[in-house]
């Protein structure tokens, strides 16, 4: 084992943000127009004006910078190495966040006349010809605002297809899997229909036998991802897609795990109606904490007019780009969020797809399962760490599933303890896996294809460290993190009403309430963990 | 592979590859593919353009294809509408740069403290200006907001209709109609437009009793300014009389606007949703949306929220204070199928960048920006409805107003398109959304408008309207 990182978070014991300043400060002033326009007094009614200002902090400009740039040196990022399973974290090429802020698309109106959005509206319709080729899709469309966005899309697209055959009373259920990630049936179930969740077979992946028991007269939809998070492929996926049909259903891939198989499968040729690409994770766009995202959400020739709008047009004869409107497709589901959808994020993985190009994205492919691979050989090699599934004896893809059940029992610690000790040393905490959990313990890394050999070894070096610590100083990694600006975070009181504060206002007046304890106020510390069992993902 | 390493991948390097294929012992990466059955493969190569493999390269590529838009730096634009042109303060660009912000991914509280704490604060703030004590972290945009609150209303009070003014924004309504979900599904919202004054684009109150009066509804969704940019003078009997039904009162606010107008918490209402582009955000060409969800700190308010929440909560510490999510096993991540609506992705990037905003203009700022837009707004006003057949239509609004071309005998197509001609994007048509309302464009006046763009506009339109 190579010797561990002496890390330490920047600690800077920065207020809340409403403790600070002094009144009088200021951080902006505003343009003042000129002594000959009407007052505000005479514009707006008196009955309709503020009359007590709001609480804001009276800052100067420096002292709100350098604030924020304290709270972005204690936030851990993949500022270290960063294997958070499912989410696929790439190099997010600077060159893209500089070409993306510059006005030429920063300072874009989508409501400009077409004639002065050519520049960006190429760059989006040829984005939408790349995801044709990885898919085999008709057209794809770029509004969802990330994965779960576009999973919606898809439930909507379903109840417009099927109300345009006059069989929506009828086909009320959408049938997924329970390692299906849960914004598929959530969306469903939000957008009006009943969830049938399939199990787990024998071979890591459910039976044919129980989709055929799930499907009848009232299947709408089959929503599912492949290769589930474990990195078990489910080899009877077109199959599958053909008894949806038979039953007179949509087949929906939900592509999150995308990196393991692009340039090897399409979604299109495995039969399926539509699919989903989140290009903040596989095409190189960032994270940025949980979005600005997008769900890139691509379908069948037969599903195009179900689309929501605008699609972006090209026309071959005069060379110009343009949109295709709601007005102009009468069975569009019409739209799931204004606009176009985070078009930033669209040019960025425009930029990423012509950086790698079609070898790229291949390597990319043979990277990512390369390394997961070779993560195997040593992570089985760890005391008390078993991969799951091991009846399943043929390589997983881009990420395998493991449990350290065998480590809480026999020490008491668990994979929250884990993941709060391994970002002491500047590792991010790892996935652990969706609820509800089908193996004890998990601890799911997903390696990809940024990270060194050395990155991924020094990931599999400080888990291991952490096992030996539970074993010989278990309460080391129960109270951890040590390294970090402030200890775990007490989570008795979480979500208690008396105790919640969302905001500053809230957490005043609780603080102010009698015989509250409240946060700071040396509340007795309870047993919760950071949640980190939780993917902000999607 | 014997091609020079990608720079984006630190084991594309030749000898890395064939380490990591000798450690795990195969002699090509394909055996490692055998889970996916022959059918299932892509037949021949993937067909896409070549590489730009050097950043070079890469970036006069991305470059010279955007500068073929014209954008609203390059041309001068009265464009609104669910998107708005503001000063983007240097600070908030350096901040939602910062890559510990940008690439960050889910974390712990302890770990990612700085990140949670600006969510705090982005919450903490936005209370203020709403006079409101309960927000979630943003969702996608202000339309999906709506939705959300209106699905959230329903959920409360078991009904499952809400009142929208009939001049609503056509996008936002879009969106909420989606949320709504049709008839033959269950769950199915009813969408009851409301009639509005066509003199002023406030609510018809006697409409609004007589469609309060069947006892079905779940909400009233009111904005303060309208769709249309005017002000709802009577948004406090509108929340009387929706409370009277036993209706919640959902307020859809432009944040900007509350340094000087009155809250919707002290006006009554009771869940306040609206945009969070105008605090900070460019508008990236609509890629710069997002939309807030407050309310009161009520446990019947709270339980229903489908967005991410933080919490402040002590640590396990001396004296120390951390932010974690309160009210998680609530979303679809704790109980899939069972959980509020769903959560996702959003824009949480933004929220950080919102805080900083909000930070940077403080009480003073907020009063000065809203009485600045305010008034710069009815000044051009004044000078576009001087123009002969030119008209504007509503008495009192904030920062967008229709201006009518009826009088002129140009449609609006006709007008912008001149407009063009001369450097000047002219305001939304509304001809086709707002048939009613004739050759209309809806234009938007903001701090960043000087009096010399305004008379630059003016003098155009005069030429293209004589």
């Amino acid at each position: 084992m190579s010797r561990l990182p002496r890390f330490h978070a920047a600690q800077w014991d920065e207020p809340v943000v409403m403790e600070m300043g002094r009144p009088g400060r200021r951080g902006q002033l505003l343009p003042q127009v000129e002594d000959d326009v009407a007052p505000l007094e005479q514009l707006v009614p008196a009955e309709l004006r503020r009359t007590a200002a709001p609480k804001l902090p009276e800052l100067s400009e420096f002292e709100v910078q350098r604030h924020y740039l304290h709270l972005s040196q204690m936030t851990l990022g993949m500022m270290g190495v960063n294997l958070f399973g499912t989410c696929t974290m790439k190099y997010n090429a600077r060159v893209n966040e500089h070409v993306t802020a510059r006005p030429e698309l920063a300072e874009l109106h989508p409501g400009q006349p077409l004639e002065t959005l050519q520049g960006v509206l190429k760059l989006v319709h040829d984005f939408e010809s790349f995801v044709r080729e990885l898919s085999g899709m008709a057209r794809f469309v770029f509004q969802p605002g990330g994965g779960a966005d576009a999973a919606y899309t898809h439930a909507c697209v379903t109840r417009a297809y099927h109300a345009s055959r006059g069989e929506l009373d009828q086909r009320t259920e959408v049938v997924t899997t329970i390692q299906t990630h849960p914004c598929n049936a959530a969306t469903a179930a939000a957008a009006g229909f009943d969830v049938v969740t399939l199990p787990l077979g024998p071979d890591g992946y459910p039976t044919i036998e129980s989709l055929r028991a799930a499907l009848s007269e009232r299947t709408a939809a089959l929503m599912v991802g492949n290769p589930d998070d474990m990195g078990i492929y489910n080899p009877d996926l077109k199959r599958w897609v053909e008894l949806v049909h038979e039953a007179g259903g949509l087949a929906f891939y939900d592509s999150a795990t995308f990196n393991g198989v692009m340039s090897r499968v399409r979604a299109r040729e495995l039969g399926f109606d539509a699919c989903m690409y989140m290009l903040h994770k596989t095409f190189g766009a960032p994270k940025g904490g949980g979005g600005p995202a997008v769900g890139a959400y691509g379908c069948s020739e037969e599903l195009v007019p179900f689309l929501p709008r605008p699609l972006v047009t090209f026309d071959e004869a005069t060379g110009r780009y343009g949109v295709e409107t709601v007005e102009q497709a009468p069975q569009s589901i019409g739209k799931v969020r204004e606009f176009w959808g985070n078009v930033p994020v669209v040019v960025k993985a425009y930029a990423w797809v012509r950086a790698l190009g079609a070898e790229g994205i291949r390597d990319a492919a043979d990277l990512s399962v390369l390394a997961n691979n070779y993560m195997e050989t040593r992570l089985a090699q760890v005391r008390g760490v078993r991969r799951t599934n091991p009846g399943v004896d043929k390589p997983r893809l881009e990420m395998t599933r493991w449990s350290l059940e065998q480590v809480r029992e026999e020490t008491g610690v668990d994979v929250h303890d884990v993941s709060n000790r391994m970002v002491d040393f500047g590792v991010d905490a790892p996935w652990l896996a969706h609820e509800p959990w089908l193996t004890p313990e998990p601890v799911t890394p997903e390696p990809g294809e940024l990270w060194s050999k050395e990155d991924v070894d020094l990931w599999i070096d400080v888990l291991e460290h952490v096992v030996e610590e539970a074993y010989s100083d278990p309460e080391k990694v129960r109270s951890a993190p040590h390294n970090h600006a402030i200890a775990q975070v007490d989570l008795s009181g979480i979500d208690d009403p008396a105790q919640w504060a969302t905001t500053w206002r809230a957490h005043l007046k609780k603080r102010a309430a009698p015989g509250d304890g409240g946060a700071g106020g040396g509340a007795e510390a309870g047993a919760g963990a950071p949640s980190a069992g939780a993917e902000a993902g999607s | 592979m014997t091609r020079t390493a990608h720079p984006y991948m630190a084991n594309s390097a030749p000898a890395l590859r064939q380490e990591l294929l000798d450690a795990v012992g195969v002699a090509d990466v394909e055996e490692l593919f055998a889970q996916i059955p022959a059918d299932h493969r892509i037949k021949g190569a993937l067909r896409l353009p070549p590489p730009l493999r050097s950043e070079a390269e890469l970036h006069r590529h991305l470059r010279t294809t955007l500068q073929r838009n014209v954008s609203c730096e390059a041309n001068l634009s009265f464009l609104g509408g669910g998107v708005w042109q503001h000063h983007v303060p240097a600070v908030c660009d350096e901040i939602a740069q910062r890559t510990e912000f940008v690439t960050s991914e889910w974390g712990t509280p302890s770990s990612d403290l700085g990140r949670n704490q600006a969510w705090f604060e982005f919450a903490s703030q936005l209370g203020e200006l709403l006079d409101m004590d309960f927000a979630g972290l943003p969702v996608y945009s202000w339309g999906c907001a709506a939705g959300h609150a209106i699905r959230m209303a329903a959920r409360i009070t078991g009904r499952a209709e809400v009142l929208v003014p009939a001049t609503l924004d056509r996008e936002r309504l879009a969106v909420i109609r989606t949320y709504c979900a049709p008839p033959e599904v269950r769950d199915h919202i009813a969408l009851v437009e409301v009639a509005v004054d066509p003199a002023t684009d406030r609510l018809d109150l006697a409409d609004l009793e007589r469609k309060l009066a069947g006892g079905a509804t779940a909400a009233v969704y009111v904005e303060h300014p309208t769709g249309l940019g005017a002000l709802e003078t009577q948004v406090a009997e509108i929340a009387r009389l929706a409370r009277a039904a036993g209706a919640e009162t959902i307020a859809g606010v432009d944040p900007l606007s509350l340094g000087i107008l009155s809250p919707p918490g002290a006006w009554g209402a009771d869940i306040a949703v609206g945009p969070t582009q105008p605090l900070g955000i460019h508008m990236n060409c609509g890629g710069g949306s997002g939309g807030f969800i407050a309310t009161r700190d009520e446990e019947r308010y709270a339980r229903q929220y489908p967005t991410l929440q933080v919490s402040i909560a002590p640590t396990r510490g001396e004296d120390e204070r951390g932010f974690a999510m309160t009210l998680f096993e609530q979303s679809s991540y704790g109980r899939r199928e069972e959980g509020n609506d769903w959560t996702g992705n959003s824009v949480y990037l933004w929220a950080v960048v919102n805080a900083v905003y909000m930070s940077l203009l403080g009480p003073q700022g907020f009063a000065e920006l809203g009485e600045t837009i305010v008034r710069r707004s009815h000044d051009a006003a004044a000078r576009i409805a001087a123009l002969p057949g030119v008209e504007v239509r509503f008495p009192h609004f904030f920062k967008e107003f229709v201006v009518s071309f009826e009088g002129t005998g140009r449609t609006v197509a006709e007008v912008n398109a001149g407009l063009l001609e001369r450097g000047v994007f002219g305001g939304q048509d509304l001809s086709a959304s707002h048939p009613q309302l004739g050759q209309s464009a809806l234009w938007c006046v903001t701090e960043v408008h000087t009096r010399e763009d305004v008379e630059r506009a003016v003098a155009a339109l005069a030429e293209v309207v004589a």
